[in-house]
C-alpha cells in the first residue's frame, strides 16, 4: 500500500500525471480493440507495451500477458491491463536501451571486427542465440538491415537507420 | 529478469570496451548481446506496426467521413434543383438535363449509335457486335497500352449490356455443378492493374474460369471507364459466365463525387453526357445479389434485420437509380398543404423533363420566401435529433444524428402537428426535417437495396443504422444467423470494406469480406485478394499486390510512404476548419498564451473533425510542444498553405472553399456545359451565392463580387475555374514523400481544355 502511494507521489513529479498515463495506456490499446469493447487479442500486448516507450524482453513480455490475460481466452480487458501497465510505467520497468549499448551488442557479435556481419552470422545469432527469432522476423529483419547487394549487414548504419523510434518528426 | 538483464549486459559490455584483448567473447556475452539486439529490433517492429495501424485508421476514418458529405452533397442538388433558374434565360434546367432523364427526341438510339463514324485517324480497338473473344482480346491489349474505346462502342457496348441486363431477375442463382470453381472479386474501383493481375494469375473469363464480381466497379481508381468496359464485354461474351452484383458506388450520385462522372467527361468529350445516362440505366439494372447452390448469398454491403430476399426478387430495382435521390411519394397519401408543397418538392427532382416546369414554378418565388421555405423545413421537424433514432427504423434517414452541437446552427424544436415518420435531411452543415407519409412501396424497395448496398457487419449483436456511412445498417452476428437460417443458407459473402490482408472473415466464419483492389489508401496499404469456390463449397483465398516499381519496398518504406500520405490528408482536413479549430483551442486559452494541454488539444479535435482517431499518438506529427509540455496550436496549420497568393476575401469564405473544394469542383464541372474549363462571372456568383445560403453562412455579396472580380483574372467576364481551384488547393510546404526521395503521384486537377 505505501509502496504505491510512494510511487503515485514519485510519478506526480515527474511532467506526466498518473491520468496523462491512463491516456497514453487507453489510446494505445484502442488501437487493437477492433470490436470496440475495451478488450484486445493477447497477441497484440507485446506491440503494445513496446510503443508505450518499454523495451521489455521476451521474457519479461510473457509474465506481464500472463498477468492480465483473462483465464486462456486469449483476450485482455482494458480493466486488468489499465493498472498493471500504468505501474509499468511509473517504475519505468522496462527503460530504453541506449543507442550506443545496441552498436556494442553488434560489436561483440563482429568477432573479427570488420564492421560488418554477413547475412549468414547474423541469422546465426538471431535465430539461435538469446531469444530467438522466428523464421519470419528473420526475414524481417533481413529485408529491412541487408539493403546491398553483397550479403552484407552494416550495422553502424542499421542502427542510424532504424534510429531509436521510427518515428518521422 | 526485466531490469536485471539489461543492468549485467550494460556491465559486460562497458568491461568489453576496456579490455581490448578478449578476441572470442564468453558464450554468455554473445547471448546477452543477441538479445539487446533482439529486443531493440522487436521494438522497431512493434512501433511500425503501431504506425501502420493508425495510419489505416486515418485512411479509414477520412474515407467514411467523406461518404456521410456526400449525403450532403446530394441534398444541395435537390435544393439546387428546386432553386437554380436557367442564367441567360433560355436553354433548359441545366443540372437536370444531367441528373433527369433527358426524354429524347432521337427515337431509337440504338440505330443513332449505329450511326455514328469512327474516325480513320482512329487507332483504338474497333468492336462489333455480338462479341467475340477477338473482340474482349482487342479490349485487353489496347487497354493496357492506354488506349481509349471510342464513345460510339463504349455507347453500343453499354446498350447491348442493358438489353441483357433487363432480362436477369434481382437475384441470381448460379450453381456450381455446371460450372468448374468459380472466382469471386471484391471492390476494384477503377484499379485496372488489380484487374488485369487477375486475370494473368487465374486466367480470363470463359466456361472453365467464370467470375463473380461483387460490384464497385468505378469511382476513386483512374481506370473506371477501363474497367467496366471490361467487365461489361465478358459479361455480353460470356453471359451464363460472368457475374455482377450492384454496389453502392453504380450510382449516378455517387459518381459525381467520386470520380468516374468526371473521368467519363474527361475521355468522352461529345458524347459524355450520353454515356453517363446510359451508364445510370444499366448500373440500376445490375443484380443486386447472386446465391449459389442455394447456399452461399453473395451482395455487396451486407444485411439488415428487414432483409427479405422474397421481397427483394420481387421489386423493380431499376426504379432505384440512386441510394441518394429519396424515394417519390404519392400525392394522394399528403393532407396538409405544406407537406404538399414539399413532397411536390421531393417529386419534382425525380420526375423526367416534365418536372424542370415544376421547379420553374418553385423558383419563380421571390428569394425571401424561398428563404423561409429552407428555414420552414428546419424549424418545423417533429424530431430533434435526438429523437431521429425512432424515425430511423421506420422511415428511410440517410443522415448521421450524431452532430456536435457547434456545427448545428438551427435548434428544431419538437411539433406535434407533423406526421409521425420524418425523413432527416442534411443540409450540409445543419439537419432539417422532410415529413413523409407512411412509406408507400418505393420506399420500402428502396430502403431493402440501401441496405443489401450499404451495410457494414458489426460485432455487436443487433442491427442500428449505419451512421458512420450514413446508409444502410450496420448488422451483428444475431442478424446474419437468422437470414442464414430463414433461407437455409451458410455463408455470405460481402465487399465494400478495404482490408490489410483483401480478405477478413467474422460472424464466426459466416461472413467473409473480400476486397480486390490492392493499394486501395496508398502504395503498400493493402493487398488484394479474390476466392475461389468448388463444388465442395469451402472458399480458398488468393492474395495479391500491385506493384508499380521493380524494386520492392521493405516493410518500413511502405509504412513510411503510407504514413506520410495519412498525415498529409489528416493536416488538410485541420486546415479547411482552420479557424473553427482555432476558436476552439482559444477557449481554452483565456490567457491567451498561445498554448493549452494535450488533452485539451486532443478534445477540441474531437469535437469539430469527428474523426476517431488516436490523436496523442499522432501528436508529433501534427503539433509541437513547448518546454513546459503543452501543445502551441498554432503550429498545427504552420507548414501549409494556400497553392497562389490568395486574392483579398474574407477569412471564413477561403476557408468554405478550401473545405468544399471536391463539391464546388463538381459542380463548376456540371454548369460548365461545353468542358471549356470555364464559366461566366454571373454562373459563378450565382452558383456560390446558393451554395452559401445552403451552407448558412452568412456571406455578403459584396465579398462575393469582390471574389468573383479578383479570380476573373482577364476581366472578360469569364471565370477560369481550374485556375480557381488552383488556388484553393492545400500545398504542403515540407513535402514528406520529397524527403524520402520518392516521386509523388500529384492529382492533377485539369478542365475539360487540357485535353
Amino acid at each position: 500500500m505505501c509502496l504505491t502511494l510512494l510511487i503515485y507521489l514519485v510519478g506526480l513529479f515527474f511532467s506526466e500525471t498518473v491520468s496523462d498515463i491512463h491516456k497514453k495506456i487507453t489510446t494505445a490499446f484502442k488501437l487493437f480493440d477492433y470490436d470496440a469493447n475495451n478488450t484486445v487479442d493477447a497477441r497484440e500486448i507485446s506491440t503494445i507495451v513496446f510503443s508505450l516507450g518499454c523495451f521489455p524482453s521476451q521474457a519479461d513480455l510473457h509474465q506481464i500477458i500472463a498477468e492480465v490475460e483473462e483465464g486462456s481466452s486469449g483476450y485482455v480487458h482494458l480493466d486488468t491491463f489499465l493498472p498493471v501497465m500504468t505501474k509499468v510505467l511509473l517504475e519505468h520497468r522496462f527503460p530504453p536501451i541506449p543507442v550506443e549499448h545496441i552498436l556494442r551488442a553488434f560489436e561483440v557479435l563482429d568477432k573479427e571486427n570488420k564492421g560488418h556481419l554477413e547475412e549468414g552470422e547474423l541469422t546465426k545469432y538471431m535465430t539461435e542465440e538469446g531469444e530467438p527469432f522466428t523464421n519470419k522476423e528473420m526475414e524481417e529483419m533481413l529485408a529491412v538491415l541487408l539493403n546491398n547487394k553483397r550479403g552484407l549487414v552494416y550495422y553502424r548504419d542499421a542502427v542510424g537507420l532504424l534510429g531509436f523510434d521510427g518515428v518521422m518528426k | 529478469m526485466g531490469c536485471g538483464t539489461s543492468v549485467a549486459t550494460e556491465t559486460q559490455v562497458k568491461r568489453l570496451e576496456t579490455d581490448e584483448a578478449v578476441r572470442s567473447p564468453s558464450p554468455a556475452l554473445t547471448m546477452k548481446a543477441a538479445v539487446l539486439i533482439q529486443r531493440w529490433y522487436r521494438r522497431y517492429m512493434a512501433r511500425l506496426e503501431m504506425r501502420r495501424r493508425y495510419t489505416w485508421n486515418i485512411f479509414q476514418s477520412i474515407e467514411y467521413a467523406g461518404e456521410q458529405e456526400q449525403l450532403q452533397l446530394s441534398s444541395f442538388f435537390t435544393y439546387m434543383l428546386d432553386n437554380f433558374t436557367q442564367l441567360n434565360g433560355n436553354g433548359p434546367d441545366l443540372i437536370s438535363q444531367l441528373l433527369d432523364p433527358v426524354v429524347d427526341p432521337w427515337l431509337d438510339r440504338e440505330t443513332c449509335y449505329n450511326l455514328i463514324s469512327v474516325p480513320e485517324s482512329y487507332t483504338g480497338p474497333r468492336i462489333s457486335f455480338p462479341l467475340t473473344v477477338s473482340d474482349t482480346a482487342a479490349l485487353l491489349s489496347a487497354f493496357k497500352e492506354q488506349q481509349i474505346l471510342h464513345a460510339k462502342y463504349v455507347l453500343q457496348l453499354l446498350n447491348e449490356t442493358k438489353k441483357l441486363l433487363k432480362q436477369m431477375p434481382n437475384i441470381v442463382h448460379l450453381s456450381t455443378s455446371y460450372t468448374k470453381e468459380i472466382t469471386i472479386c471484391g471492390d476494384l474501383h477503377g484499379r485496372l492493374d488489380d484487374l488485369l493481375l487477375i486475370f494473368y494469375k487465374n486466367g480470363l473469363p470463359s466456361a472453365e474460369t467464370p467470375y463473380l464480381f461483387n460490384g464497385d466497379f468505378v469511382d476513386r481508381g483512374k481506370k473506371s471507364v477501363e474497367v467496366v468496359t471490361l467487365l461489361f464485354a465478358y459479361l455480353l461474351l460470356y453471359p451464363d459466365h460472368m457475374h455482377l452484383n450492384r454496389g453502392n458506388h453504380e450510382d449516378h450520385i455517387m459518381n459525381l463525387r467520386y470520380g468516374f462522372t468526371k473521368e467519363v467527361m474527361l475521355k468522352y468529350k461529345t458524347y459524355g453526357h450520353e454515356i453517363l445516362q446510359l451508364f445510370q440505366d444499366v448500373f440500376s439494372l445490375l443484380p443486386i445479389a447472386t446465391v449459389i447452390d442455394g447456399k452461399i448469398l453473395i451482395v455487396h454491403g451486407g444485411i439488415s434485420d428487414q432483409t427479405d430476399l422474397e421481397f427483394l426478387s420481387s421489386v423493380e430495382r431499376y426504379k432505384v437509380k440512386s441510394a441518394l435521390r429519396f424515394p417519390r411519394c404519392s400525392l394522394e397519401q399528403l393532407d396538409i398543404g405544406r407537406s404538399y408543397r414539399l413532397a411536390k418538392r421531393m417529386r419534382s427532382t425525380d420526375s423526367p423533363r416534365s418536372g424542370s416546369s415544376h421547379s420553374y414554378n418553385e423558383s419563380q418565388r421571390s428569394p425571401r420566401q424561398r428563404k423561409r421555405r429552407c428555414g420552414l423545413s428546419s424549424q418545423d421537424s417533429a424530431a430533434s435529433t435526438s429523437s431521429s433514432s425512432s424515425s430511423l427504423s421506420s422511415s428511410s434517414s440517410l443522415c448521421s444524428p450524431r452532430t456536435p452541437s457547434s456545427l448545428s446552427p438551427r435548434p428544431c424544436p419538437p411539433s406535434p402537428r407533423m406526421p409521425h415518420s420524418v425523413l432527416q435531411v442534411p443540409f450540409l452543415d445543419s439537419l432539417s426535417s422532410v415529413p413523409l407519409p407512411s412509406p408507400p412501396q418505393h420506399e420500402q424497395e428502396w430502403k431493402q437495396i440501401v441496405d443489401i448496398l450499404w451495410s457494414d457487419p458489426k460485432t455487436q449483436e443487433g442491427c442500428s443504422p449505419n451512421t458512420f456511412r450514413g446508409g444502410g445498417c450496420y448488422f451483428g452476428p444475431d442478424v446474419t444467423k437468422r437470414l442464414l437460417l430463414q433461407h437455409g443458407l451458410q455463408l455470405l459473402i460481402r465487399s465494400h470494406e478495404c482490408k490489410q490482408e483483401g480478405y477478413e472473415l467474422c460472424h464466426d466464419g459466416q461472413v467473409i469480406t473480400i476486397f480486390s483492389a490492392s493499394n486501395y489508401y496508398e502504395v503498400g496499404s493493402n493487398r488484394g485478394a479474390y476466392i475461389k469456390l468448388g463444388r465442395e463449397l469451402v472458399p480458398r483465398f488468393y492474395q495479391y499486390q500491385v506493384s508499380r516499381t521493380t524494386r520492392k519496398l521493405t516493410l518500413t518504406q511502405r509504412v513510411q510512404a503510407a504514413e506520410g500520405s495519412a498525415l498529409r490528408a489528416l493536416k488538410e482536413k485541420l486546415f479547411a476548419h482552420r479557424s473553427e479549430l482555432m476558436t476552439g483551442f482559444q477557449q481554452f486559452d483565456q490567457s491567451d498564451a498561445g498554448s493549452i494541454t494535450v488533452s485539451e488539444w486532443a478534445q477540441v479535435l474531437e469535437a469539430i473533425l469527428r474523426l476517431d482517431l488516436p490523436w496523442r499518438t499522432l501528436r508529433p506529427h501534427l503539433a509541437r510542444l513547448t518546454p513546459d509540455g503543452s501543445i502551441e496550436y498554432q503550429s498545427c496549420f504552420e507548414d501549409m498553405g494556400p497553392g497562389v497568393p490568395l486574392p483579398q476575401v474574407a477569412p471564413n469564405l477561403a476557408e468554405t472553399v478550401f473545405r468544399y473544394r471536391t463539391d464546388i469542383e463538381i459542380i463548376f464541372n456540371i454548369i460548365d456545359k461545353d468542358h471549356s474549363g470555364l464559366i461566366s462571372t454571373e454562373e459563378f456568383r450565382h452558383t456560390w451565392r446558393l451554395f452559401s445560403t445552403h451552407l448558412g453562412i452568412d456571406i455578403d455579396d459584396t465579398a462575393i463580387d469582390d471574389l468573383a472580380r479578383s479570380i476573373d483574372f482577364n476581366k472578360d467576364g469569364s471565370i477560369d475555374f481550374t485556375e480557381f481551384l488552383e488556388a484553393f488547393r492545400v500545398v504542403h510546404k515540407l513535402d514528406f514523400k520529397e524527403q524520402l526521395g520518392e516521386k509523388v503521384d500529384e492529382v492533377k486537377y485539369s478542365g475539360g481544355k487540357h485535353l
